[in-house]
């Protein structure tokens, strides 16, 4: 089955704990991801900022090094993720920011590339939220 | 074909970007064409609520974005009506109510369905 996958919420939430599991057992299980969308407060997820506690999982590394190992098409709302200061060295360049907090194999796309994974798939799971 | 999507919008319009950021994702639909439905659902249905003075919290008026859906091709809108009545609010012009029987028959009936 191909799924899509969108994650709403940051790496310390355990949603995306719960999304990276169901993303990594899809795979196991041999299934397809036509890409995964991370959207809100999702593109803190995607941050590599992110410092975890020594005994805690750093999750926001656990999906970097997940979607390079399986080179997944993972693709942070733009949008959303400017809101929220997540700037990759593009960005950061063009709205003059110091910080660069976002990178390969994470690619900054716009909505469409939501509604286009939603089509191409045959579930979409979503992942976070209210 | 393309598949249908329904979006459901459970966030006050005030209470972060949430309520916007759901529009979004229906108003970028309309304008791939796609079939796109939006349901207000708990405290999403403040968003229909009249009367409201985005100025007032130093915000963006939502309202305008809203009025906008026709002109993307979205007609189906929805608001849940046990969450209106829960909230004092009628039901508003610019959304169909739907009791909850209702409801669970237009969640069937989207191919695809995301929460926000």
């Amino acid at each position: 089955m191909k799924f899509a996958i969108a994650l709403f919420s940051a790496a310390h939430a355990p949603s995306s704990r719960r999304a990276l599991l169901f993303a990594q057992a899809a795979l196991a299980g041999g299934h397809e991801i036509v890409r995964l969308f991370f959207y809100q407060d999702g593109v803190y997820s995607a941050a590599n900022t992110v410092v975890a506690p020594q005994d805690e999982q750093d999750i926001a590394r656990q999906w970097r090094e997940f979607v390079s190992q399986h080179q997944l098409d993972g693709v942070v709302c733009i949008a959303a993720a400017l809101r929220r200061g997540v700037l990759n060295a593009e960005e950061a360049t063009r709205y003059q920011r110091s910080a660069v907090n976002l990178e390969a194999p994470w690619a900054l796309s716009g909505l469409g590339q939501l509604h286009d994974a939603t089509q191409a798939a045959d579930r979409l799971i979503c992942f976070g939220g209210p | 074909m393309s598949k249908s999507l329904l979006v459901i919008s459970r966030q006050a319009p005030w209470s972060g970007p949430s309520a916007r950021e759901a529009l979004d994702i229906v108003l970028a639909g309309g304008a791939f064409d796609l079939p796109i439905g939006l349901l207000f659902m708990d405290d999403g249905v403040f968003q229909l609520a009249p009367g409201q003075d985005a100025k007032a919290v130093q915000q963006k008026d939502l309202s305008a974005n809203l009025q906008a859906l026709g002109l993307f091709g979205i007609d189906d809108v929805f608001a849940c009506s046990h969450s209106l009545a829960e909230r004092g609010l009628t039901p508003p012009a610019s959304a169909q109510p739907l009791d909850s029987a209702a409801v669970s028959q237009l969640i069937e009936r989207y191919d695809q369905v995301m929460t926000l």
